[in-house]
């Protein structure tokens, strides 16, 4: 492998380096003399990146636990589950001997399942860790436009998450509503026993999150607006910098009005004001609420809600598109196509919402446009889909895990995102609406492919991380386990939705139309069991590798051109111990002539080299 | 004990797999860490293409396989007209995108193979196509295109709502935790209002006003009944929930809409095959000649027990899998049969109980029923030789005195109606009593009766010299007066026709 040697590349950065008197002053670092402001109260974007993803780490083990325990009520309904009455308690119900989950905590499970795996880490733990991590190293900037800031940013998502965690033991359970929290269910403690404290304790916790998110996203734009280094214009940004970028501020623009909705949901709940509930007859009580719209709420919801689905997305896709290059040794395909679909998704992806009320009882007109908007995304993402596959032809591809998961990607992202072309269409969403091919459909295409981003980003850059590189072997066995698990769990769900199975039902013995299934349940059940624990060999690898991995001998262990790779192996906080690296050319200079195989981005170009036109 | 058992079998796989990633690393070491790392590459490779065709044979043999449990491939086609142009349009999307999908899988797999690192490769600096991407471009937007204006059309046809001249039958659907109530509009075919303020558990679930009429004729069935529909009739079903979201969903129908308080939602279908034609649909088809209950022996078949679902598509709380309800799809006469046989709720249960806010008030349709009665009496009386006594069935006094009870002015309004259009007519007011109480009192009361009923009229602007007030007192009886049925009937006012 021939790469650029860690004495030249010092001596680059020593000679055309940019020099910002950063060294001259003691500013940083000296806010880092102990353990406490080093490791915890950090404001090193590098600290920060690792807490994002230890802290998304801990609640994926929660959330994908949680629907281990719904997935055995559902796949296994007349298995006695009293075992795990020490852990559960009075939410397992025994009757005849049969322990089974209580309906309310079963919805309590699903309810939680979707707000952590969603927000806490594919929020939190994807863009929370990457942006943090790449977006100045990729940039060669010394850190986060306001370190403070950023410190916030990761404390305010640690208090929402303690403030989550807190409900989850709650007497009267967490909040049971779904992810969504539709109100008036969501609104009502009469309407369900999780939508009393625990649904306050979700709100708050929810808002923090809000704030966390707004104070990372402020950070991540202005650090990409002002702090890049010399050299490097945005054209000659990484497609991951792109995809942080628009993810920033699609999150700036949409999150705000999530928490609107969630202070009108505060009110209503507290205050007795009516922005969404109307005419209301329960538990014996017609409530003085008049004039309400619960549909109001979806709107807000959604208005956020949809955005999310690409918050979430976006950055696996930035981080997928670098480590297809890098391994494929071969320029991204389509470098500009690339940027502009970005943008083009960002932009569709707030045009878009109400196709996730078609059934909601908005006006059936409105639908028209949503239904167009809608379908017009699969163009950037269909282009995104051939680039990416393009970009492995005629490349000279390393199969290790970090590409693997990006391989595995595209393949969730084509299969996830072709079913969201049936749901796009109103018409055919009258049918498959709120049945397990919608629960098929977002699982591929924003869970496991999100997931298969960020695994793709952890294999790849642990090294930078820790220093280390992760466990090939158990690297493999991971990918394998969780290509294969994941499209035997959620591919036959197509076929429950399409025999009009609804999607949150906790037995599905009480409809003739919807028995019949207990082998296939019982086999996604086993297949979740088994990615679970798959899951939990990752896990196993990461802890492991921090201190027992190989360790990283070179500084640029892939061959990759961007600027992360020409810091020191320990960077100190301010991440290049001189002057700053100046950049030359754009960040996929692989093998573009004979004399090298790549070209990093703070190599000037050589004489008479044209810089490629992309 | 199961727990540490469990914990400690997990530790020893974990040590395992350790163990083995240090094992292999020591081996690629002894032999060669290049030539292990190219032969690894090989093997992944490979194992990619491998996975490809296992994943798209699974794809495949998995669909043919689950084909006839799922709705519109099997036997389970659709029973709505609609729900065709549904299926139409998922088949049509399927058929593109599972081009794409089974093309661009192909594709990404083998290049995986195909490019897998090798020596003296020769990687191409292909940094970007305009007219690849234009490509790529453009078919993706042109069958979307497609889908879009076949999926618009489509859902514009389904969801717009009744025309004004359209004839539909509409019912109304309300959920609540955990169960829906099913509303018919009754004869006169308009659903009454509602308020969600007057809902009384006990009586009055639904919050019906009983102030309107179009609400006395409605019927609410029986929580555990049947909802039966007629075949080939455009159905309406107005949708509203009294506490949270609910969903009115059926899945046989390709019908789905949300129900939510304060804000009614509509959907419209039109059923094309009875439930009795659609089991027959069934029948004969392996899945569906098993026995219901495969542990009864006498347990009918599967398709003759299938019944069309109503269910819950909004999460709406604890109880949300639980809120069935069966639809019963009937033809045309037998609908018409059923619904002559059901009750109105207004009459049945509420009609002069302590609930009804017009107790022992007359309803618009009682009064209107009366002048249609004596109008077609007075009529025949006019037309006929030889009748021409007319019983006021409906004025009445209060009891022992001359008064006109307040409910009498319907009866005599419609008189003094009936008067003026045949402003020639003179008539004579007869009073009646039975034999209870001494002769001259019953004599004296039933004169002072019959005056009052002119003085009513002449009132309402009759002239008096069209009228004469005769008390009959006890003397001409129609029944035995030693009944109470009997002297009810003596009790009487009548009106004879005098001239014409």
């Amino acid at each position: 492998m021939a790469h650029v040697g860690t004495h030249e590349e010092n001596v680059l950065i020593k000679e055309h380096g940019w020099d910002d008197h950063f060294h001259d002053h003691h500013h940083g670092d000296k806010y880092q003399s102990n353990f406490i402001t080093h490791y915890i109260f950090s404001q090193d974007h590098k600290i920060i990146a690792r807490q994002f993803l230890i802290t998304g780490i801990f609640w994926a083990i929660i959330g994908a636990a949680m629907s281990v325990v719904f997935r055995l009520q559902l796949g296994f309904p007349e298995e006695s589950l009293a075992w795990l009455k020490p852990v559960l308690g009075k939410w397992i119900v025994i009757n005849d001997g049969v322990g089974s989950l209580a309906p309310e905590f079963y919805y309590a499970l699903v309810t939680m399942h979707g707000t952590i795996i969603v927000f806490f880490v594919l929020t939190a733990g994807l863009s929370g860790t990457f942006s943090n991590l790449l977006i100045p190293l990729q940039l060669g900037a010394r850190d986060m436009a306001s370190p403070f800031l950023n410190m916030l940013s990761y404390w305010f998502f640690f208090l929402a998450g303690v403030v989550m965690f807190y409900s989850l033991f709650l007497s009267t359970g967490p909040f049971a509503g779904g992810w969504t929290a539709y109100p008036p269910l969501s609104a009502l403690p009469q309407a369900s026993s999780g939508s009393g404290s625990g649904m306050t304790l979700w709100l708050v916790s929810l808002t923090f999150f809000v704030v966390s998110v707004l104070l990372g996203g402020v950070n991540y734009i202005t650090t990409v607006l002002n702090l890049r280094t010399k050299g490097m214009t945005l054209w000659r940004m990484p497609l991951t910098i792109w995809a942080f970028f628009v993810t920033a501020i699609l999150g700036l623009l949409s999150f705000p009005v999530l928490v609107s909705g969630f202070f009108m949901l505060m009110c209503d709940r507290g205050l007795g004001t009516s922005f969404f509930l109307s005419e209301i007859f329960i538990q014996g009580q017609a409530l003085e609420y008049i004039g309400g719209s619960p549909v109001l709420y979806q709107h807000l919801f959604w208005f956020l809600g949809h955005p999310e689905v690409y918050i979430i997305i976006l950055p696996a896709m930035g981080l997928v598109s670098e480590v297809l290059s890098v391994h494929a040794r071969k320029p991204i395909f389509g470098y500009k196509a690339m940027v502009y679909s970005i943008l083009a998704i960002g932009f569709l992806s707030f045009i878009v919402w109400a196709h996730h009320m078609f059934m909601s009882g908005v006006n059936p007109f409105i639908s028209n446009f949503f239904v167009l908007f809608t379908l017009i995304i699969a163009v950037p993402s269909a282009v995104k889909v051939f680039n990416w596959i393009t970009t492995l032809w005629g490349g000279n591809i390393r199969l290790n895990t970090p590409m693997l998961f990006a391989i595995g990607f595209v393949s969730m992202f084509i299969s996830g995102g072709l079913t969201g072309i049936f749901l796009g269409n109103s018409a055919i969403d009258i049918q498959q609406h709120d049945t397990y091919f919608v629960v098929a459909h977002f699982h591929i295409v924003m869970g496991v492919a999100a997931f298969f981003g960020m695994f793709a980003g952890v294999y790849h850059w642990f090294p930078k991380m820790f220093g280390r590189f992760m466990d090939e072997t158990m690297g493999k066995i991971h990918f394998w386990g969780t290509m294969i698990g994941a499209y035997l769990i959620f591919w036959p769900m197509h076929y429950l939705g399409l025999a009009g199975v609804p999607r949150r039902y906790y037995s599905f013995n009480t409809f003739d139309a919807f028995q019949g299934f207990e082998s296939m349940n019982k086999f996604i059940t086993i297949a979740a069991i088994i990615v679970f624990f798959v899951q939990l060999l990752f896990v196993i690898n990461f802890f492991y590798s921090i201190f027992k991995g190989k360790k990283q001998t070179t500084k640029n262990p892939w061959g990759a051109t961007t600027l992360e790779w020409t810091t020191p192996i320990e960077a100190g906080h301010g991440n290049w111990p001189g002057k700053l690296p100046v950049v030359h050319r754009w960040a996929y200079d692989y093998n573009k002539d004979d004399s090298r195989e790549f070209a990093a981005q703070i190599e000037p170009l050589a004489e008479g080299e044209e810089e490629s036109d992309h | 004990m199961n727990f540490l058992v469990l914990f400690l079998i997990l530790l020893l796989i974990v040590i395992i797999i350790i163990q083995l990633g240090k094992v292999r690393n020591l081996a690629s070491v002894i032999r060669g860490e290049a030539r292990v790392e190219r032969q690894n590459n090989d093997r992944t490779a490979m194992s990619l293409m491998v996975f490809m065709v296992v994943f798209l044979v699974f794809c495949v043999a998995s669909a043919m396989y689950y084909k006839d449990s799922m709705l519109g491939y099997g036997p389970l086609q659709p029973a709505s007209a609609h729900g065709g142009d549904i299926d139409y349009l998922f088949n049509v999307t399927l058929f593109f995108t599972g081009i794409v999908f089974i093309i661009t899988h192909i594709i990404l797999f083998w290049y995986s193979w195909k490019y897998r690192e090798r020596d003296n490769a020769d990687v191409k600096f292909f940094v970007h196509s305009t007219k690849l991407e234009m490509i790529w471009t453009a078919i993706p937007a042109v069958v979307m295109t497609f889908l879009v204006v076949q999926g618009l059309m489509v859902w514009n046809d389904v969801m717009t709502d009744i025309g004004p001249d359209e004839e539909y039958l509409e019912i109304e659907a309300t959920g609540y935790q955990f169960a829906w109530d099913i509303r018919y509009p009754g004869p006169d075919g308009i659903l009454g209002e509602k308020n969600y303020r007057k809902i009384d558990l006990a009586v009055n679930p639904l919050g019906m006003d009983w102030l309107d009429d179009n609400a006395l004729d409605d019927i609410v069935i029986d929580g555990s009944a049947e909802i039966v529909l007629p075949v080939d009739t455009k159905v309406r079903v107005k949708i509203s929930a009294k506490d949270v979201l609910h969903n009115f969903y059926l899945p046989h129908f390709r019908v789905k809409m949300d129900a939510i308080p304060g804000l009614p939602t509509y959907f419209i279908f039109t059923p094309i095959t009875t439930t009795e034609e659609y089991r027959q649909q069934l029948k004969g088809h392996p899945d569906w000649e098993v026995p219901y209950d495969p542990t009864d022996p006498e347990s009918k078949m599967k398709w003759e027990e299938f019944n069309y679902e109503l269910a819950c598509a909004e999460l709406c709380g604890k109880g949300h899998y639980s809120m069935r309800r069966v639809l019963k799809i009937v033809t045309k006469e037998e609908y018409a049969e059923w619904a002559a046989a059901q009750k109105s709720t207004y009459f049945s249960s509420i009609r002069n109980q302590e609930s009804d806010p017009r107790k022992g008030q007359l309803l618009n349709t009682e009064i209107k029923q009366r002048k249609k009665e004596l109008t077609s009496s007075f009529n025949a009386a006019l037309k006929s030789d030889s009748i021409n006594l007319i019983r006021l069935e409906h004025v009445f006094f209060k009891t022992g005195s001359a008064e006109l009870a307040d409910n009498s002015k319907y009866e005599l309004d419609n008189l003094s109606d009936l008067m003026k259009t045949n402003n020639t007519v003179k008539v004579e007011l007869g009073g009646h009593t039975d034999s209870q109480g001494d002769d001259d009192g019953n004599m004296s009361l039933s004169n002072r009766r019959a005056s009052n009923v002119m003085n009513y009229l002449s009132r309402k602007g009759i002239e008096s010299s069209r009228m004469v007030a005769v008390g009959y007192g006890e003397n001409t009886p129609v029944e035995s007066n030693d009944t109470a049925e009997g002297r009810a009937k003596n009790r009487r006012t009548e009106l004879k026709i005098l001239s014409k």
